[in-house]
């Protein structure tokens, strides 16, 4: 059924892609300067999910907090390079031992409800995020604080015990509204995370649960009216009609897949009407051992399985090219990032020879390997349900066989996968996935305190280097400091292989040609959504007007 | 004839709370709960936040007394509150897809009946002519072809090519600003393809139910007699013979009634309809026990009064079939 599924959407939209076979050259066209930023107009995007709630101390899903994003700022926030500039706050200090930090918040900014916004807000923001009756997943950062202050209304301290580099960008959480809040014990049950009220680029205006979200620029916003009058999202759960939506002119905006961006948007009457962007996702896929497994606590075995996977075939096979190599587990461009460690090219000759010293040789004439009469034989699990992951899998176990390794490949439901298999470390090896946080302090992944139960280092990694390292770069603010630190651990996961890094794929959004404004830079396309705009001659739903 | 629905009714007591057991059983022995999963792989999430969860969920407590709590709050009709972040009742979210899903479901069988019993009438009447062949070839490709697909091939020729109906949602983006006359159109234009494909897709069951029925009947001596009393054949159709093959259709329509409130989650989704389907699947995923548990009461309460329902229309319509 879900094969057949999977096709029968395949033919349908390549029926309806079918028309115009003309290639077109130009991937995206740059916007023309020409024509003068608007006000008006509304954008309309499309959602697999649903909104859960506005409130994102307590919601965890990205349609959730996209939304909230409209409404919500925080202290902090990432810019275009990813590099932490103030929201909320103007500036920031940090005081030279690390451990205190000084917020500067910003004046004159007023919640949509017209009250001021102050350092009592922040300061309450932060009592709930500790607060027991919240139920949040995002205490942790916040407990991290000694001792928490505000002297004025514009000023807002927090000391730590340690100097924790991560916590600055924990105070890019939203910023609640104390005297709409201060009554309801448990935020999450209180109207607000129905009906946001917060000091963000748009303000609420509706919710039709399972339907759409809709919300209106904020004229006095802080950082100027943004362009748009309104921001439209749609919940189409089924990406087929999602993508027939934006081609009849439902929606304006979404994510492509692969096969849509390379196979099923060629033609020029798309190129008419959209900008296709490309960069690469914070996010990678790979294949993790189970450390303490005999096949695998060699690390010249994974060293070899690092050789034999062709990982440029698996992004052409799987990706349609859209993605890069993964040489570890942070994103290229940026600052974390170390493009110079050890690489593996794809050489099944080393791989065999890598196995040999192993100790694993061809013995009988079915072509595996063998050691001390024992196969090499495992089963790489995997979540079904998620098409590149199976295929990716299914590359892989061709790679494999061609250098003497039989692999198996069992697919299994998300929860099951999760908590009979990966929890109960009942596993050979599994092909997932992490994305990438903008902070490179990855302490839950990698160090060997975080192997217990339910805790992320299930496969087990231990290195007293990169443990040490972990902690150098989470204690200092100092970025340089941090680099070395985490260059350090690459080289290491590099030569170490506990996991075999894959691929990073591609983000591939899709947005209405009449939208202008448009700037791709490292953190992608939206941090300027403000500015976005639709010169006055090309605007659509003008019943939105201010 | 009252004595016999008070008796059903009580009857459906102990069943109800059969289903609930076994419900509620199977869903908690599924693999991982709410707080798994909305915990798993999320490195903020530590195992004193999880600990916190589950006893926010009140789900620390031993298996049986969640489902006797459980079970007291239903008797005063009480669903509970739902387990995702919104804190709504599970009541409230239910009734508010309510109208959507009963909606559509009520129109497509309604002209589901518009369309099978005069098709079913006709081929029976007709049998073995070319409209019946044409409509046992009509029904079965209607029954046989996958709904998602025949919806996604109408909406790229209607939504896309054409550009004559909306492709998706029930109303349009700006709705809100049409006139009176303009929000019906606007309804209408949306519901055509999801009403068109539901009814359609649901034709066979139905025309050949009605087709089997009417050959039946009228191979009936009485109603040869009829024609040998020479009377017209419209009127030996549709006096004589229409009224006895409609009685068994009673049954269909009453195991229609849980279906008109259990909408398709296949369905829902590739129409972006939000309704009953597309939550209890959501439900299901995230593990919202009360919201899983108030669909499935609700839906088993609907078949067993559906039952009822055609049993009593049955007795009815029938003087034959006693209830004593």
């Amino acid at each position: 059924m879900k094969i057949a599924r999977i096709i029968a959407v395949a033919v349908a939209v390549a029926l309806a892609a079918g028309c115009a076979k003309k290639q077109d050259a130009a991937e995206t066209s740059a916007p023309s300067s020409d024509v003068a930023p608007a006000y008006g107009d509304a954008i309309v995007e499309g959602s697999i999910g649903d909104v859960s709630g506005f409130l994102t101390a307590v919601t965890s899903d990205s349609a959730s907090h996209t939304a909230a994003g409209y409404v919500f700022n925080g202290l902090v926030r990432y810019d275009r390079n990813l590099k932490l500039e103030g929201e909320l706050a103007e500036s920031w200090e940090v005081s030279p031992d690390g451990r205190k930090i000084t917020f500067h918040l910003r004046k004159g900014v007023m919640w949509h409800d017209g009250k001021p916004f102050t350092s009592e807000d922040v300061m309450f923001t932060y009592r709930r995020m500790i607060d027991p009756n919240t139920p949040t997943a995002y205490a942790e950062d916040f407990k991290q604080v000694t001792r928490a202050s505000n002297p004025d209304p514009y000023t807002f301290v927090v000391e730590y015990e340690k100097p924790f580099a991560p916590a600055l960008a924990s105070w890019g959480m939203h910023i609640l509204p104390k005297h709409l809040l201060e009554t309801y014990p448990d935020i999450s049950r209180s109207p607000l995370n129905k009906k946001p009220v917060g000091t963000g680029p748009f303000r609420f205006v509706e919710w039709k649960t399972g339907g759409k979200t809709v919300f209106e620029a904020n004229p006095d916003y802080f950082e100027g009216r943004p362009y748009l009058s309104r921001v439209i999202t749609r919940v189409i759960p089924d990406p087929a009609t999602m993508f027939l939506e934006l081609k009849s002119g439902g929606i304006d905006m979404m994510g492509l897949t692969p096969l849509q961006y390379t196979r099923q948007t060629k033609t020029e009457e798309f190129h008419r009407s959209f900008n296709k962007y490309r960069y690469l996702s914070f996010g990678y896929t790979y294949l993790g051992f189970r450390l303490s497994h005999p096949l695998f606590s060699d690390r010249r075995v994974r060293q070899a399985f690092a050789y034999a996977i062709n990982k440029k075939e698996i992004i052409e096979g799987v990706l349609f090219g859209l993605g890069e190599e993964a040489t570890g587990p942070y994103k290229p461009g940026t600052w974390a990032h170390n493009p110079d460690v050890k690489r593996y090219p794809h050489d099944p000759e080393r791989a065999k020879a890598l196995l040999a010293e192993a100790g694993w040789k061809i013995e009988g004439g079915e072509g595996v390997l063998e050691k001390g009469g024992r196969k090499f034989a495992f089963t790489v699990l995997t979540n079904a349900g998620n098409e590149s992951r199976a295929k990716t899998a299914a590359i892989i176990q061709q790679n494999l066989a061609a250098v003497g390794i039989r692999m198996e490949i069992r697919t299994l439901e998300w929860s099951a996968f999760i908590n009979e298999f990966v929890d109960k470390r009942k596993f050979d090896a599994v092909i997932l996935g992490w994305s990438i946080s903008q902070d490179p302090d990855q302490y839950d992944i990698w160090s060997s305190k975080k192997t217990g139960p339910k805790e992320l280092n299930f496969v087990g990694f231990a290195d007293a280097e990169v443990d040490r390292l972990l902690e150098e770069g989470r204690r200092t603010f100092d970025i340089e400091k941090r680099k070395k630190a985490y260059f350090r651990i690459q080289e290491i996961l590099a030569e170490e292989q506990p996991y075999v890094f894959l691929y990073y794929p591609d983000s591939l959004p899709v947005v209405q040609k009449r939208i202008h404004g448009i700037e791709p830079a490292p953190a992608g396309i939206s941090y300027n959504f403000i500015k976005w705009y639709v010169p006055k001659g090309e605007q659509k739903y003008t019943s939105f007007q201010p | 004839m009252l004595r016999y629905i008070v008796r059903r009714m009580l009857q459906t007591i102990p069943l109800l709370i059969g289903i609930s057991l076994i419900s509620f059983l199977v869903i908690h022995a599924a693999p991982g709960g709410p707080v798994e999963m909305s915990t798993d792989l999320n490195p903020k999430a530590t195992a004193e936040y999880r600990q916190r969860l589950v006893e926010y969920y009140g789900l620390d407590k031993p298996l049986h007394v969640q489902y006797v709590q459980w079970l007291g709050r239903m008797v005063t009709l009480d669903f509970g509150q739902s387990f995702s972040r919104d804190g709504r009742r599970v009541s409230e979210k239910i009734a508010e897809r309510i109208p959507v899903t009963l909606g559509i479901n009520v129109l497509s069988l309604g002209l589901i009946i518009l369309v099978a019993v005069p098709v079913g009438i006709y081929s029976a009447v007709r049998k073995d002519s070319w409209f019946d062949r044409i409509s046992t070839v009509t029904v079965f490709t209607g029954y046989a072809v996958p709904a998602f697909w025949l919806a996604l091939l109408l909406m790229i020729l209607f939504g896309v090519h054409l550009g004559w109906l909306p492709i998706s949602g029930l109303v349009s983006l700006e709705h809100d600003s049409l006139s009176f006359a303009g929000k019906v159109w606007d309804r209408a234009r949306h519901l055509v393809l999801p009403v068109f494909v539901s009814a359609f897709t649901g034709l066979a069951g139905f025309s050949r139910y009605m087709r089997s029925n009417m050959l039946e009947v009228i191979r009936q001596d009485y109603i040869a007699s009829a024609k040998a009393k020479g009377l017209p054949e419209r009127k030996v159709v549709f006096r004589h013979a229409l009224r006895n093959a409609l009685l068994p259709v009673i049954t269909i329509l009453g195991l229609s009634v849980p279906g008109l409130l259990g909408g398709s989650v296949i369905f829902e989704s590739i129409f972006a309809i939000p309704g009953l389907g597309q939550l209890f699947f959501q439900g299901v995923m995230a593990r919202d026990y009360p919201l899983v548990m108030g669909s499935l009461v609700i839906g088993a309460f609907l078949t067993l009064l559906g039952n009822l329902l055609a049993d009593v229309g049955y007795a009815l319509a029938d003087p034959r079939i006693k209830t004593e």
